[in-house]
């Protein structure tokens, strides 16, 4: 299987600052944990563990940086016809189809670092729990403009349980 | 007689509302009592000098039946519009509306204390929160059979009075074949097991068998529990057809009789476990949406999604038929995945399968405890194309199906990834065309 991107046309994917949102996630992550680490170990005078921890710091944003590119570019949505395509996954590739008329309910949630980017996660329910459609990293009018298509497709396309 | 009257009473706003029987408070009581038993082992009520502690029992006695006797009053429920209405609350008023379309099953519950005084339990199945939303608890046996057929009939959209539809059983399960069945399969065998090498151990070293005995005992609880709760659970299980849908009846301390309407089904489950596999037996589960989920405690005893608990092959391929049309387990053409799938399950291989016409899709697994899944095409929420690195270096792919029961988690398992994208773009045109069938049925129903 090739990338499952190559079998539809019309893929759209999130913003590119979901890059920068989940580096800052992980910086943020970094600098509570590590950064307090390596300055008591500098005042305790253990200078050789200061330099691991900083290092280990290094190649860890490096790897975050790298993997982050490579997540970005694996998510990516399409509305079709009768239903909506979600790929994600670079490790564990998963393609998702879920038909407008199963949707439930539609979730448009944004964390802080979100909301500083200007960005908001949209999640489609069905009455499976597994069903997975999630699109994280859209631009806060994107995702309003999709919630609000989701909800007026699902009402014209609805099908019983 | 002086009970105080259930006999149905127009309220002002012209509805006619009706009461629980008014033995519910004696019954539910007991649970008082249990809690009460609970307190009186709590070291600071047995430090009380004993004359305060029966005091406090004998004021809390005249309260809790008061507090039941007020409950039942204050809790009624009518049946008007194709909506269940249920007020209940002495304090917080609580009124819910239940759309009768969108119940899933219809189940009447009859715990042991219950059917000494000729109760049941009336619950409606609806999807949504994560318990029975709407219990009648509780009900004389004829009241609920009755208003169970009114509650089915509004749901098909039929008339409330009409009278109840004749049933056709189809299969009684022996009591000596589900004993026989259940200590035949895994939970059994293992406590079965255990018991041998605890006896053994207490041969050989004597002096170890207390510690291992203690560590093991979770384990042997467990497992005898769960063949004996199941023989209780699914003791003299009836399977009946009636126009309003299918029938289950079993239990054996506490009964329960479920109605499955028609068109709830989700999913259906057959398994084989390898001991059953010598006699020809399967078990047939049914997974319908609404049920509370087996693990979140709430549930009554008497709980099962079995269909058929036990029953030869040739019988259950015939009531699958008539349960799901157009199934047939004996000419099942379910395709295996490619051979270097082995590398990937080498103990799954030879037992992997699916098989999707235009009317359901059809999986197989499991090597000890074979597994058949069936989902209708109109069931499926959602497909799922996987692919895991290890899948990905032997061009292998996963294809789950979404569905909106419990239990049934069908997937097509390490298929050849061009094959299961295939697949993926099949079912997507299957299940489409399914979904319209269906909503065009529905609309021709309602006109």
């Amino acid at each position: 299987m090739t990338a499952p991107s190559a079998v539809w046309t019309g893929w759209q994917q999130p913003s590119p600052r979901l890059r920068s949102m989940r580096r800052a996630q992980f910086l943020l992550t970094l600098g509570v944990l590590a950064l307090p680490g390596a300055v008591a170990a500098v005042l305790l005078g253990q200078s050789l563990i200061a330099a691991a921890v900083l290092a280990l710091a290094v190649i860890g944003t490096l790897t975050v940086w790298t993997v982050t590119a490579r997540q970005w570019r694996a998510w990516g949505y399409a509305e079709r016809e009768a239903d909506l395509l979600v790929r994600r996954g670079v490790l564990v590739w998963r393609l998702s189809v879920v038909p407008y008329g199963r949707m439930q309910f539609v979730d448009v949630t944004a964390g802080p670092v979100d909301r500083w980017l200007g960005l908001a996660t949209v999640h489609m329910h069905t009455a499976a729990a597994a069903s997975d459609a999630r699109i994280p990293g859209l631009p806060t009018a994107e995702a309003a403009r999709l919630r609000d298509r989701l909800a007026t497709l699902g009402e014209a396309r609805a099908a019983g349980l | 007689m002086t009970l105080p009257t259930t006999s149905p009473v127009t309220a002002p706003d012209g509805l006619v509302w009706e009461r629980l029987h008014p033995l519910t408070p004696l019954l539910r009581g007991y649970r008082v009592i249990g809690v009460l038993a609970v307190g009186l082992t709590q070291e600071s009520v047995r430090s009380m000098p004993a004359r305060v502690a029966a005091y406090l029992l004998l004021g809390a006695i005249p309260l809790a039946a008061l507090y039941g006797f007020l409950s039942w009053r204050f809790t009624r429920f009518t049946i008007a519009e194709s909506n269940l209405r249920l007020e209940t609350g002495v304090l917080f008023r609580r009124s819910r509306r239940v759309p009768l379309e969108r119940l899933q099953a219809v189940d009447i519950v009859r715990p042991l204390f219950a059917r000494a005084l000729g109760l049941a339990e009336l619950r409606l199945e609806v999807v949504g929160g994560g318990r029975t939303e709407a219990p009648l608890t509780y009900l004389g046996e004829d009241r609920a059979a009755a208003v169970r057929a009114r509650l089915l009939a509004l749901a098909a959209g039929v008339a409330a009075d009409a009278p109840p539809p004749p049933e056709l059983v189809l299969v009684q399960v022996p009591g000596g074949v589900l004993a026989a069945a259940i200590a035949l399969g895994g939970p059994a065998i293992t406590g079965g097991l255990l018991v041998l090498g605890l006896g053994v151990l207490a041969v050989v070293r004597p002096e170890a068998l207390l510690p291992v005995g203690i560590s093991l005992f979770p384990l042997l609880l467990g497992t005898g529990g769960f063949a004996v709760r199941r023989f209780l659970t699914e003791y003299g299980f009836t399977v009946a057809d009636s126009p309003d849908g299918l029938r289950l009846r079993h239990g054996l301390l506490e009964t329960r009789a479920q109605t499955i309407p028609r068109g709830r089904v989700q999913a259906i489950r057959v398994v084989e476990p390898l001991l059953w596999r010598r006699f020809g037996w399967v078990r047939v589960e049914v997974d319908v949406a609404g049920y509370p989920g087996r693990h979140t405690g709430q549930e009554a005893q008497s709980a099962t999604s079995a269909l058929l608990p036990v029953a030869p092959k040739g019988l259950a391929t015939a009531v699958l038929g008539h349960v799901l049309a157009g199934v047939d387990l004996a000419r099942l053409p379910t395709a295996p995945p490619p051979r270097r799938a082995r590398w990937r399950a080498p103990l799954l291989f030879p037992h992997l399968g699916v098989a999707w016409d235009d009317r359901h899709a059809v999986t197989t697994f499991g090597r000890l405890r074979r597994v058949t899944d069936v989902v209708p095409n109109e069931k499926v929420q959602s497909l799922r194309l996987v692919q895991g690195p290890w899948q990905r270096r032997l061009r292998l792919a996963t294809l789950h199906l979404d569905t909106a029961g419990r239990d049934v988690h069908a997937r097509a398992a390490h298929r050849d990834a061009a094959e299961a994208e295939a697949l993926f773009e099949r079912g997507v045109l299957l299940t489409r065309a399914a979904r319209a069938a269906e909503s065009a049925s529905r609309a021709a129903l309602r006109a």
